[in-house]
């Protein structure tokens, strides 16, 4: 059965609260009877919590194009004048 | 000892974020570190032929944007006056207080420690995630830490739910599996 699959996608949906409610009773009555999915569900937890403590921060999509754009710029008047 | 190349092309996809949570831990303003990683860039294009190949690109541009940093606070605290200590006073009329003594730090204190700590998380969350292969470092990172929504992703990467939660799921194990080796046991 592939019910561990499918119990380990639903944990992941559940890290960003998007699993439904009909899946989240599936997830209850499967890590009810399976050791393995209750200690990743544990673990899966835990790396939530983790990245969340460290506070992980990002450049935003359109500051990266803006970055791209000088950056080839850049690369291009460096080519055309050679030191 | 394998020589490194330097790929200016794709230092924006491969270290931006890298480089911006580095110099955010530091300066602690978005503004000013985008502004920093932005320098470091062009810094890192201007010396180029310095580039000996010793290592890594990353290191590289991290040890740049080292200096960066220096230079930020040197620059803001070049007028002669800042540079000196302040101490507000506190304006309870308590009197213990008003001995310096009673200020100084809490030796016991460990909240300078987690502050550390979650820095270092960070930067080691960062290197597991520049391990994991492009789509799924694309799809966590829009996931976890820019928090877009399930469409919003989708529509990014071209795929539908169900392979994104397969994808952020196989993203997220690798994780797992990578900082249980470079952080601590989870």
């Amino acid at each position: 059965m592939s019910s561990c699959k499918k119990a380990a996608i639903i944990c992941t949906k559940k890290q960003y609260q998007e699993a439904t409610l009909w899946e989240r009773i599936q997830f209850i009555f499967h890590i009810n009877i399976c050791k393995a999915c209750k200690v990743f569900s544990k673990k899966n937890g835990q790396l939530s919590t983790l990245c969340h403590q460290a506070n992980l921060k990002s450049l935003p999509p359109e500051e990266k194009e803006r970055l791209k754009e000088c950056l080839k710029n850049e690369i291009k008047s460096n080519t055309l004048t050679p030191k | 000892m394998t020589k490194h190349i330097l790929h200016p092309d794709n230092w924006v996809d491969n270290h931006s974020d890298y480089l911006f949570n580095y110099a955010i831990a530091r300066v602690s303003d978005v503004d000013i570190a985008k502004d920093l990683v932005q320098d470091t860039f062009f810094a890192g294009l201007k010396s180029a032929q310095n580039y000996k190949g010793e290592a890594a690109e990353r290191t590289w541009l991290i040890a740049i944007l080292k200096r960066k940093i220096i230079d930020h606070y040197r620059k803001i605290n070049s007028k002669k006056a800042q540079a000196t200590v302040r101490i507000t006073p506190k304006t309870d009329s308590d009197f213990d207080n008003n001995f310096l003594e009673h200020q100084v730090a809490d030796p016991l204190s460990l909240l300078e420690n987690s502050a550390m700590e979650n820095e270092e998380l960070g930067v080691a969350i960062h290197e597991c995630i520049s391990k994991l292969p492009k789509k799924h470092a694309l799809a966590f990172s829009l996931k976890t830490i820019q928090g877009l929504s399930t469409e919003e992703v989708c529509k990014e990467l071209k795929i539908n739910p169900s392979n994104l939660w397969v994808i952020i799921h196989r993203a997220r194990t690798s994780l797992m599996e990578c900082l249980n080796n470079n952080w601590f046991k989870i």
